[in-house]
């Protein structure tokens, strides 16, 4: 395994107002990489760095070692937790957005053989997500987990080196949460995917993750609390995941250990 | 039950709906009749019977001055000027409020322009118009264009702006080009609203129209409305009003058809 995202020295600043500061990490390839912290710790910002809709201030972002420009690329993809499929688009054309986009640079609609090869290659992808059955509906009949597994399906076409997940599973109840949980388990090792994902839950973090970052702020002034920025304060490779089904409890530090992480460390 | 809970069903969705309408229709005659009552040769308050008869002319026989059928004429005339005022509109929306929509440097450099071009009444613009184009045709689709498309444009570059950040960078993440992303994720979103926006424009857009017809003109629905005023003729003025209306209505009933078959998608979340 080798490293394929690098973070050297990175910064994020809004004029005085410093969000991220000193972010060093190395993502390895096929790395699950959990990012948790409290609110306006930078999670999102990470993200939206990685994802290149930002660039940094200070330092450099690498991907496969070369810089990654400040513009979001087919080489990372992306689920929201809202709003990251086409509203206007049944959920197979969803999928083949991303074959249309690169085979019909002018035209943007594909047709005859190829039209016929890409819905043949989306149809497969939505299968494999659980959404064999839905092919022709649009993303407003479909339920907000269905949605979600739309959203990583029509990311995956793309095979993106990355695939950055800002919270995906959020606004999904329990029950839903789990089988997604299943799922995006089942394609990362299937697709060999390397995978950030950005969660408010921390037991999800166990979960999924082979690796935990915390993001905080090291440092606070009291008065002037902008002037310092968040980092990576916890990096934890994790041996064993939790298991799957254990439930939802609210857990009220990331320090228990019921799994032996700590004690084979 | 509380009176926020009641909800007519469809039926009585119709009935109470026609209701108020029935009831301005009855007013009316009761008025009519007794201003006939007190004087039998009143203009003011036609009789329906009154009306027909003068519509009847109109409508059917061959004006001998002009060798055409004015009803139809005046109708034909000022649906092409909506029509062709009301394209040029909507084409130019597309144009100019994509571009403004998706490309934040136009907006930036010409979205000030646009604003400035909206403040401005049609109607002060209209002698420059006529000035500019003449008294023709040109002049009157003019009035329509300059009325209704800076608010068309404006309507479609807020909107395909305000579309979700997030379909934005999740094009670009599946390889989508600025052209590519304009084509397949905002132009698709922004026909339904193009629609919408057309429809709240009708109302303007046939105001625009009378006023250019009244002022000069040969033909049109206002041109006659405002020709047979200098009689008194209000059994020509109401049914050419009501007439309006109801081009008004059908060509809105039709725009909404269009948007709801064309795309359910849009229709789907509202109902």
């Amino acid at each position: 395994m080798s490293d394929l995202l690098t973070f050297e020295n990175v910064w994020l600043e809004y004029g005085d107002k410093i969000v991220l500061e000193r972010v060093n990490l190395m993502i390895a390839e096929q790395s699950f990489v959990s990012i948790v912290g409290p609110s306006g710790a930078g999670k999102s910002s990470f993200l939206r760095l990685a994802l290149g809709q930002e660039a940094p201030s200070r330092g450099r972002i690498l991907l496969d070692g070369t810089p990654l420009p400040p513009e979001c690329g087919p080489d990372r993809g992306v689920v929201f937790q809202r709003y990251s499929v086409f509203p206007h688009l049944t959920a197979l054309r969803n999928v083949m957005f991303a074959r249309e986009c690169t085979d019909a640079p002018v035209l943007g609609h594909l047709f005859g053989a190829a039209r016929r090869r890409a819905a043949e290659e989306a149809t497969a992808m939505l299968v494999e997500v659980g959404l064999g059955d839905s092919l022709h509906q649009y993303p407003t009949q479909l339920s907000g987990g269905m949605q979600q597994r739309l959203a990583i399906a029509q990311a995956l076409i793309a095979r993106p080196r990355v695939l950055l997940l800002d919270e995906p599973f959020g606004a999904l109840d329990p029950g839903i949460r789990q089988n997604m949980h299943r799922l995006i388990l089942r394609l990362w090792e299937e697709h060999q995917l390397t995978v950030l994902m950005v969660t408010h839950d921390i037991t999800e973090a166990f979960k999924l993750g082979t690796r935990v970052l915390a993001f905080d702020k090291r440092r606070v002034d009291p008065h002037a609390p902008h002037r310092f920025g968040a980092t990576a304060v916890y990096d934890l490779p994790l041996k064993h995941k939790l298991p799957l089904d254990t439930p939802e409890v609210s857990i009220s530090g990331i320090t228990i250990d019921r799994i032996g992480n700590n004690s084979q460390r | 039950m509380r009176w926020v809970n009641v909800r007519p069903n469809r039926r009585s969705s119709i009935l109470l709906g026609t209701l108020p309408l029935l009831a301005v229709f009855v007013a009316y005659l009761i008025a009519a009749a007794i201003r006939h009552g007190s004087n039998g040769a009143d203009k003011i308050l036609p009789t329906p019977l009154a009306m027909m008869t003068a519509m009847h002319s109109l409508v059917i026989e061959t004006d001998p001055l002009s060798g055409n059928v004015l009803f139809w004429t005046d109708t034909l005339a000022s649906l092409q000027r909506l029509g062709i005022g009301l394209g040029i509109c909507a084409l130019s929306a597309l144009l100019v409020g994509m571009i403004l929509g998706v490309l934040p440097v136009a907006r930036t450099t010409f979205g000030p322009l646009v604003t400035t071009i909206a403040v401005i009444p049609p109607i002060a613009l209209l002698p420059v118009l006529f000035i500019v184009f003449g008294l023709g045709e040109t002049a009157k689709v003019a009035l329509i264009v300059v009325g209704v498309a800076p608010f068309l444009i404006r309507d479609l570059a807020d909107h395909v702006a305000d579309l979700p950040k997030e379909q934005l960078v999740k094009a670009q993440t599946l390889g989508a080009s600025s052209w590519q992303l304009a084509l397949r994720v905002a132009l698709p979103q922004a026909l339904p609203r193009l629609i919408a926006g057309l429809r709240l424009s009708l109302g303007p857009a046939w105001v625009y129209l009378i006023s250019a017809e009244a002022i000069a003109s040969d033909s049109g629905l206002g041109y006659r409305i405002f020709l047979v005023r200098r009689y008194l003729s209000m059994d020509i003025i109401i049914p050419y009003v009501a007439w309006i209306s109801l081009l008004a209505i059908t060509t809105d009933v039709a725009l909404k058809q269009l948007s709801r078959r064309s795309f359910v998608w849009a229709h789907e979340a509202h109902r």
